[in-house]
């Protein structure tokens, strides 16, 4: 790597340059810029980049940051790491990572799902990390089954080994066109997108039909497997299994997971981590103590402090991810809600209507963000007693000290975040 | 209707895709809120549509959904009774075009509809997507439709059908109307999803089927309202 020609040398070199101005500037943390002004100068740079690196390309609806740096974290132990910890995970983020790190033998890089096929092209990764699929941000996002198409026809006929949720039939269907695939059974709790099969279109057998968006029972949610009533399309045979608290390697040995990051959706991103590590080599017994270290991922998870009060921070972008946000707050907390409809957010707020809010019945429950009303008529008909709040401020100044849960969806979360300085 | 209103959601599996729950979320509530028992049904696109239901919803989706939850209707025969019986029903986005003679497959190729409204789609040339507002026909006595659209299809109405609305802000059918309307069934572009946006339109579905409805509170739905059109139309 530090053999790359003299113009992708200065390529990267003006690019991290680009990228040291926009932090001092305060504009951000500089990893799209720089690798924007490391692409203008070397087209290729990306390309030259990623050669002669073991490289992982970690990409899903949702999880995606935080397997990156569960995945980083682990391959640590084996050597340097360059990695787009920010989240910027399209090529000029992917520029700016390697670029900051060129002799790092490993790169792990978040790949958006929609570039996953270019980005696999451009840098010829040999392991492709996927975990789930499910609606998000429809109104500029693909449709799932289009990208779940996209992601088939990129990795077949590829001499790349992916580590896939078998438990997720878009997923599985995807990731099957593949040289080879390690399963993991890493559980799926939304699965409103997944009752129809992905090859021929008929019905799915598997549990929890008719359950709204609800999620599921805890029965129906250890019920992972699947199958298709009208063709041979069903779920493959697990290497790794995860089941609660505990993984079960693909030699038969049981790992007690004991990870900071809570939730299940969590426990599922260090399953897929293990496997990850384990394909480069890793063991769990090496990688689990480096996974444990990890205790917030870009302000996810974090918990920040303002006058007595202690909040928890928790980002749910889309229907799912609101699932896997409630499977982490606790009921015994009040919680604050914040939605916008920003680009980032997707412009539509309809998705709302897929989540059940029923759950937070009980607890009290303040809204607020640019598109508070939409949610307050949300939980209005849900039945859920709520405050509405003008402002984030407002919703912490009617909530006595004490612990205080956060959901909020993208930009919501980064205005949160802002408030207290990105003190993650 | 029997003791209970019956409300049928339509292949959820293959068609719910821009918070189509909520219409169904909506009818119940503003059912329950007039002391009118529900029950609801999710059929799934394996499974007959049951025929002695009172409305029925179905959903927006994509391209392939669409397709196979066509093929699947055509071949159930169970919504053409119903809606011959007098059930009352509104089709969403996808569902919408279903409900025609034809709309435009994968690769714009016409696929046959289900015919129970006289409308044809086909693939417009670029994708519809943003806030909608829209004056109802007079004769439907409706406040203005707001929702969200998202979609690239172009539905040209036939006689047999009335356009729902003219629009204001948005695209809809794409010939300046919004949606159709024949007898009880009523097609619209919007989610929103259209029937929190827009209870009036949910009580007339309910009324069609329960007869003249009471007032309820309405302030969450008002209010939402209020701040969607006047985010989209000028003052």
């Amino acid at each position: 790597m530090s053999q790359l020609p003299l113009r992708a040398q200065l390529a990267s070199a003006l690019g991290r340059t680009a990228a040291t101005l926009s932090r001092a500037t305060g504009r951000g943390d500089g990893s799209v810029i720089g690798g924007r002004v490391g692409l203008m100068l070397e087209p290729d740079l990306l390309r030259k980049l990623a050669a002669d690196r073991k490289l992982v390309l970690v990409s899903a609806t949702n999880g995606k940051t935080t397997t990156t740096r569960l995945i980083t974290s682990a391959l640590q132990e084996l050597g340097d790491v360059a990695t787009n910890a920010f989240g910027a995970n399209m090529p000029a983020g992917h520029v700016s990572a390697l670029a900051s790190n060129k002799d790092a033998p490993y790169g792990v890089l978040e790949v958006d799902e929609k570039y996953l096929p270019e980005v696999l092209d451009t840098t010829n990764a040999g392991i492709v990390c996927l975990m789930n699929l499910s609606r998000d941000q429809m109104d500029r996002a693909a449709e799932i089954w289009l990208l779940a198409q996209k992601w088939r026809r990129a990795l077949a006929g590829r001499p790349v080994h992916v580590i896939a949720n078998c438990d997720d039939p878009l997923v599985t269907w995807a990731a099957s066109a593949a040289a080879g695939v390690t399963w993991v059974a890493a559980g799926q709790r939304w699965r409103e997108d997944s009752w129809c099969c992905p090859e021929c279109g008929g019905p799915l057998d598997r549990a929890g039909f008719g359950n709204g968006g609800q999620g599921l029972t805890p029965a129906q949610m250890a019920d992972t497997n699947w199958a298709c009533r009208e063709c041979t399309f069903r779920r493959p045979q697990p290497n790794w299994v995860l089941d609660g608290e505990y993984v079960t390697d693909p030699w038969g040995q049981h790992w007690r997971l004991d990870i900071q990051l809570p939730g299940q959706a969590n426990r599922a991103n260090a399953a897929v981590a293990l496997a990850v590590a384990a394909t480069l080599g890793l063991d769990p017994g090496r990688a689990l103590p480096r996974l444990r270290t990890v205790t917030s991922v870009a302000g996810r998870y974090t918990t920040v402090e303002r006058d007595g009060r202690s909040l928890r921070l928790l980002l749910a972008k889309n229907p799912a991810g609101w699932l896997e946000a409630f499977d982490v707050a606790d009921p015994a907390l009040p919680i604050i809600l914040s939605v916008n409809a920003q680009g980032p957010d997707g412009r539509d707020t309809s998705w709302l209507w897929d989540v059940d809010y029923r759950i937070l019945r009980g607890r009290p429950v303040l809204v607020t963000g640019e598109r508070r009303l939409d949610l307050a008529l949300r939980l209005a008909v849900a039945g859920v007693p709520f405050q509405l709040c003008d402002s984030f401020e407002q919703a912490m100044g009617l909530l006595a000290p004490g612990k205080i849960d956060v959901i909020a969806n993208y930009t919501a979360f980064q205005q949160i975040r802002a408030e207290f300085g990105r003190a993650v | 209707m029997q003791s209970e209103l019956s409300i049928v959601w339509i292949y959820p599996d293959l068609l719910s895709t821009y918070g189509d729950q909520g219409n169904v979320l909506v009818l119940e509530q503003r059912a329950r809120a007039r002391g009118i028992p529900t029950r609801t049904v999710h059929v799934r696109s394996s499974d007959p549509v049951p025929q002695q239901g009172d409305v029925y919803l179905i959903g927006g989706g994509e391209d392939r959904p669409q397709i196979l939850g066509a093929e699947r209707l055509r071949r159930d025969g169970g919504l053409h009774a119903a809606i011959q019986r007098g059930a009352a029903m509104l089709a969403v986005c996808a569902g919408y075009q279903i409900m025609g003679t034809v709309f435009g497959g994968e690769e714009g190729q016409p696929v046959p509809g289900v015919g129970l409204l006289d409308i044809s789609s086909g693939r417009g040339e670029r994708r519809a997507v943003g806030e909608l507002a829209a004056e109802v026909d007079p004769a439907l006595g409706l406040p203005t439709l707001t929702g969200f659209e998202n979609h690239m299809g172009v539905t040209r109405l036939g006689p047999g059908v009335r356009p729902l609305s003219r629009t204001l802000v948005g695209t809809g059918n794409g010939d300046g109307t919004e949606g159709c309307y024949a007898g009880r069934v009523i097609g619209t572009y919007l989610h929103g999803p259209a029937l929190a946006r827009n209870p009036a339109l949910a009580d007339l579905l309910l009324s069609w089927v329960t007869g003249p409805l009471p007032p309820i509170d309405d302030s969450w739905y008002q209010a939402l309202r209020d701040e969607r059109l006047r985010a989209v139309l000028p003052s």
